[in-house]
C-alpha cells in the first residue's frame, strides 16, 4: 500500500500509523464508489458467497438446459417420463472415473422402472428452485407491503396489521403450509408457491416495519414531506432504497427456508405430487430403495442440501456486504509494509 | 408490571382465537371427508353421504360450526375441555391429545438440552477464537446443517446409525486404519480449539491424538462395546479431570476452596460408588430424581462448608461437579443391562431401535426399561438436535462477539481482572439475554414442528396426530394439535418478554 496520509485530516494531529494506513485502505476502498458498487466490491471479495454464487449459477443453468423447459427442448436425451430399458444391474449409475471421467447413458443412475435418475433430479431441482423463486419474490414483496404500511402510518392501522403478522406466526408454517398444499391440491407448483408465500411473508413484515419505524423520524423523510411529496412516494421512492440491504438479506435467507419447506411438504405428501417430480417428492417416493439403490436417494437430498446452502452462503456475504460496520481487516504484514 | 401482563395475555388471547378461525376455515375448505364416498360403488352410497353428512353437521356453514367448536374448546378454560372426537376412531381428542403430548415431551426433552448445551459451548468456544481455523471450520458447518433437509437427514441417519451400527456390533471391530484417521481428525479438531502458538497445537495434537488411539484401540480389543462399563477407576480419573475443567470456568484454578470443594464431590462420588448399585437394584424413576435433588444438594453443602470469603463459587463448582460425576454413575449403571438388554430375545442384538418409542413385548426391571427408552430416543434426538444445534450456535456466537466489543468488556480488562472473570462474569452472562428469548420460542416450535422427525421415526406424538388427521380427513384432531401448540407459541412468546425483562435492566414494562 503506496497511500502514506501521516496526517489526521480533521484534527491535524499524528495519530497511530496503523490506524492511519486502515483509514487510509478504507477510504481508498470506497472513494468515487456508489453504494451499490461498494456492495458489489464486498460481495465478490467474499470468497464463500462468490463460490456459492458460482455453483448456484451452475445448478440454474445445469437445471433449466439439460431437460428443457416447458416446450424448449433441452441437450439431454432423456425425459423423466420415459421408463427405459436398464442399463446397468439394477440400474446402478453409469458415471465412473477410473482413468478420466465417463458419463454413460445414466449418470445418476435409473429406478426400479427404468426412469432416467438425472432427468427426474433435473426436473425436480427445476421445481423446487421456481417454487423458491417465486415465494422468494411474493412473499418479500407482501411482506414489504405490510411492513411498511405499519412502519409508516403507525397507530391503529400498525396494530391491525401486526396482530394479523402475529395470527399467522402463530401457526406453525409445516402445518399451514400442508393445509395450503392440500387446499390447492397437487396443482401445479406456481400455485403451491403462491398459496406458500402467503404465510411465509410475516418475518419480513416484521423487519421492513423495524426498519421503517426508524427511518420515518430521519430529516430527508421530513423534508420529502414539506417538499410535498405523497405518503406513496415517500414511502417507496425516499425510505424503501434506504432500507434495501436488509430487504436483500432477509429475502434470501427465505428462499433458503422456502427450498426448506417445499421439499419438506413434498416429502409429507402434501406439495408437489406425483405425477410430478420434486426433489422432496423423489426422496418420499424413494427412501425405502436406499439398501438397494442408494443412488435414488442420494442425488435429490444432495442436490436440496447445495441449493439451500448456496443461498445461505450468498445471504451471509450480502449481509456481510451491506453492513457498513464490516470492514475487511487487513493483515498485519500488510500494515507493516503501508 | 401486572397491567402490562393482563394487556399481553388479552391481546395473545385475540391472536390465538383469530389464528384457531384461520385454521378451522382452511381446514374446512382443504378437507373433504365426503371425497372416499363420492369415489365408492356403494348401492347405498347417496345414504351413506347423507349420513356422514348428519354426523359432521356439514350442512351448517363452517362458520357456524367454529362457534360451536369455540364453545367446547373454551371449556378448557373451567376444566371441561370438549374438542370434539375423531370421526374415523370416534376417540375424543383431548384422550388423542393425553397421549400423544407425553410422547412429545419425551421427544424433544433430552433435544432441547443437549443441543442448547453443545450448540452454547461450540458457539462460544467459535467466538472467542474468531477468524480462526476452528471458527471458519464452526460456521461452515453450521450453514451445511442449516441446510440439511431433516427428513434426508433422519432417513440417512436410519441407515447408518440404526443398521449400519447394529450391524457393526455383531462384530465391533475397529480397523486400525479407522482408528489412524479418527485420531488424526481428533488431533486436529482439538488443536483448532485450543489454539495458541505453532509448539502448543502441536503439543496438543499429539497428545489429544494419542487418546483417542489408545481409547479406540482398548474399545476394539476388550470388546467394549459389547459389554460397557465405566467402573469406579475410570470414573474417579474422570471425576477429578471434571472438577478441574469445571473449577477453572466457574472460578479459576487459584480459588484453591473452590478446587477443593470439587474435589471432594467427587469423592464423596466415589465414596457412595459401591453402597449406591445396592440402592440401585429397586430403582424407580422417583428414586432416580431424589437422588439427582440429593447430588446437587451435596454439592452446595460442601462448597458452603469449605467456607472462604466467596463461598458461592466453591458451591458452585462442587454442586456442577457432583451433577457431573453423578451421571457418570447413573451412565455407569445403564451400561451394566446393556449386555442383558441387546441379548435379551426382542432385541436379539440389534440395540439401536428405528421405530417408536419402545420395544413391544420387552420386560425387564427400571434399568432395562430405560435404556430400552434411549436406544429408541438416541437416533431421533440427533435428528433434532443437528438442526437446533446449527441455529444455538450461531446465535451464542454472534451475540457473544457483539457483547465483547462493549466498553464494559474494555473496563473489565483495564481494571485488571482476569481473562476467565471478563469471559465468564461480564461478557458470557450477558451474551445470554438474547439466547433466552430465542430458547422458549424455539422449544414451542419444536413442539409443532417434529411432525418429519416423528413420522420417519414413527412416534406416535403430536406429529402423528397432525399427519393422520390430514390424511384421514379428520378436521377435529388437527384443531386439537393446534389448539396445544398454538398455546404454547403464544405463551413462549409472553415468557420472552418477561425474561427479556426481567434479565436486560435497559428494558422496563411498566413504561
Amino acid at each position: 500500500m503506496s497511500t502514506p496520509t501521516p496526517m489526521n485530516p480533521q484534527s491535524g494531529e499524528h495519530t497511530d500509523p496503523a490506524e492511519n494506513v486502515e483509514n487510509a485502505i478504507e477510504l481508498k476502498e470506497v472513494e468515487g464508489l456508489s453504494q451499490g458498487k461498494i456492495v458489489l466490491r464486498r460481495f465478490v471479495r467474499h470468497r464463500g458467497a462468490m463460490t456459492a454464487a458460482v455453483v448456484l449459477t451452475g445448478i440454474v443453468l445445469l437445471a433449466t438446459t439439460s431437460i428443457g423447459w416447458g416446450p424448449i427442448p433441452g441437450w439431454w436425451q432423456f425425459n423423466y417420463r420415459e421408463n427405459l430399458p436398464i442399463v446397468n444391474s439394477g440400474g446402478a449409475p453409469t458415471m465412473s472415473f477410473d482413468g478420466g471421467i465417463s458419463m454413460g447413458d445414466h449418470p445418476f443412475g435409473q429406478d426400479n422402472i427404468g426412469k432416467d435418475v438425472f432427468a427426474l433430479v433435473m426436473r425436480g431441482t427445476q421445481q423446487s428452485l421456481l417454487v423458491m423463486t417465486i415465494i422468494g419474490l411474493v412473499a418479500s414483496t407482501i411482506g414489504i407491503v405490510m411492513g411498511a404500511l405499519a412502519g409508516y402510518f403507525r397507530g391503529r392501522l400498525d396494530n391491525l396489521l401486526m396482530r394479523f403478522t402475529d395470527m399467522i406466526i402463530t401457526i406453525p408454517i409445516i402445518m399451514i403450509g400442508a393445509i395450503l398444499g392440500v387446499l390447492v391440491g397437487g396443482a401445479s407448483p406456481i400455485t403451491l408457491a403462491l398459496a406458500l408465500s402467503f404465510v411465509t411473508w410475516t418475518s419480513m413484515a416484521r423487519l421492513v416495519r423495524g426498519e421503517f419505524l426508524s427511518l420515518r423520524e430521519r430529516e430527508f423523510v421530513d423534508a420529502a414531506r414539506v417538499a410535498g411529496a405523497s405518503s406513496a412516494r415517500i414511502m417507496f421512492k425516499h425510505m424503501l432504497p434506504n432500507a434495501v440491504g436488509v430487504i436483500i438479506v432477509n429475502a434470501t435467507l427465505l428462499m433458503a427456508s422456502a427450498i426448506l419447506l417445499e421439499t419438506a411438504l413434498s416429502y409429507l405428501g402434501f406439495g408437489i405430487t406425483s405425477p410430478d417430480v420434486s426433489l422432496g417428492n423423489l426422496i418420499n417416493e424413494y427412501q425405502t430403495a436406499f439398501a438397494t439403490r442408494p443412488w435414488l436417494f442420494w442425488w435429490p437430498g444432495l442436490f436440496i442440501v447445495l441449493i439451500a446452502l448456496c443461498v445461505n452462503f450468498i445471504g451471509d456475504g450480502l449481509r456481510d456486504a451491506f453492513d457498513p460496520r464490516q470492514r475487511k481487516i487487513p493483515s498485519q504484514r500488510k500494515m507493516a509494509k503501508g | 408490571m401486572l397491567s402490562f401482563l393482563g394487556r399481553r395475555i388479552l391481546s395473545s388471547a385475540i391472536v390465538l382465537l383469530g389464528a384457531t378461525f384461520i385454521v378451522y376455515m382452511l381446514l374446512a375448505y382443504s378437507l373433504d371427508p365426503l371425497e372416499e364416498l363420492y369415489a365408492s360403488s356403494a348401492p347405498n352410497r347417496d345414504q351413506l353421504i347423507q349420513q356422514r353428512i348428519d354426523l359432521l353437521n356439514l350442512d351448517t356453514p363452517a362458520p357456524v360450526r367454529y362457534l360451536s367448536w369455540l364453545g367446547g374448546a373454551a371449556g378448557c378454560l373451567v376444566g371441561q375441555c370438549d374438542l370434539g372426537s375423531s370421526w374415523v376412531t370416534n376417540q375424543p381428542v383431548v384422550a388423542m391429545l393425553s397421549s400423544a403430548i407425553p410422547q412429545t415431551v419425551t421427544l424433544i426433552g433430552m433435544s432441547v438440552v443437549v443441543a442448547l448445551a453443545l450448540g452454547v459451548t461450540v458457539g462460544i468456544a467459535s467466538a472467542l477464537r474468531q477468524y480462526t481455523g476452528f471458527d471458519y471450520g464452526v460456521t461452515f458447518m453450521s450453514f451445511v446443517l442449516y441446510s440439511l433437509p431433516s427428513f434426508w437427514v433422519a432417513v440417512l441417519l436410519k441407515l447408518w446409525g440404526a443398521i449400519g451400527f447394529n450391524d457393526f456390533l455383531a462384530d465391533p471391530r475397529i480397523s486400525p486404519a479407522a482408528i489412524a484417521g479418527i485420531s488424526l481428525l481428533g488431533g486436529l479438531v482439538w488443536q483448532a480449539i485450543v489454539g495458541g502458538n505453532a509448539r502448543r497445537r502441536a503439543t496438543t495434537f499429539v497428545i489429544a491424538g494419542a487418546a483417542t488411539a489408545g481409547m479406540l484401540t482398548f474399545i476394539t480389543t476388550t470388546g467394549w462395546l459389547l459389554d460397557p462399563s465405566l467402573g469406579p477407576v475410570v470414573i474417579g480419573i474422570l471425576g477429578v479431570a471434571i472438577a478441574f475443567g469445571v473449577t477453572a470456568v466457574a472460578a479459576g484454578l487459584r480459588n484453591r476452596k473452590a478446587l477443593y470443594s470439587a474435589l471432594t464431590a467427587v469423592g464423596l462420588g466415589l465414596a457412595l460408588y459401591f453402597p449406591l448399585q445396592f440402592a440401585f437394584v429397586n430403582a424407580s424413576a422417583l428414586m432416580i430424581i431424589g437422588f439427582g435433588l440429593l447430588t446437587v444438594l451435596s454439592g452446595v453443602v460442601i462448597g458452603w462448608l469449605f467456607g472462604g470469603p466467596d463461598r458461592g463459587q466453591s458451591m458452585r463448582s462442587a454442586a456442577i461437579t457432583a451433577v457431573f460425576v453423578a451421571i457418570l454413575i447413573f451412565v455407569d449403571r445403564l451400561m451394566g443391562v446393556w449386555e442383558v438388554y441387546s441379548s435379551s430375545s426382542r432385541i436379539a442384538g440389534r440395540p439401536i431401535a428405528t421405530i417408536g418409542s419402545q420395544t413391544p413385548g420387552l420386560t425387564g426391571d427400571f434399568w432395562v426399561e430405560t435404556l430400552d427408552t434411549y436406544t429408541h430416543l438416541i437416533l431421533p434426538t440427533i435428528a433434532l438436535i443437528l438442526i437446533s444445534f446449527a441455529s444455538y450456535t450461531r446465535y451464542s456466537r454472534a451475540s457473544l462477539l457483539e457483547v465483547m466489543n462493549q466498553d464494559y468488556i474494555r473496563t473489565a480488562r483495564a481494571k485488571g481482572l482476569s481473562e476467565r472473570v471478563v469471559t465468564v462474569r461480564h461478557a458470557f452472562r450477558n451474551a445470554l439475554i438474547p439466547l433466552a428469548t430465542i430458547v422458549p420460542l424455539d422449544i414451542a416450535n419444536l413442539f409443532g414442528g417434529a411432525i418429519i422427525t416423528e413420522r420417519i421415526f414413527g412416534w406416535t406424538g403430536m406429529g402423528t396426530l397432525f399427519i393422520q388427521g390430514m390424511n384421514r380427513q379428520d378436521a377435529d384432531p388437527v384443531m386439537g394439535y393446534f389448539i396445544v401448540v398454538g398455546t404454547l407459541l403464544v405463551l413462549a412468546n409472553i415468557v420472552v418478554d418477561f425474561v427479556y425483562a426481567a434479565l436486560d435492566p435497559r428494558i422496563r414494562v411498566n413504561a
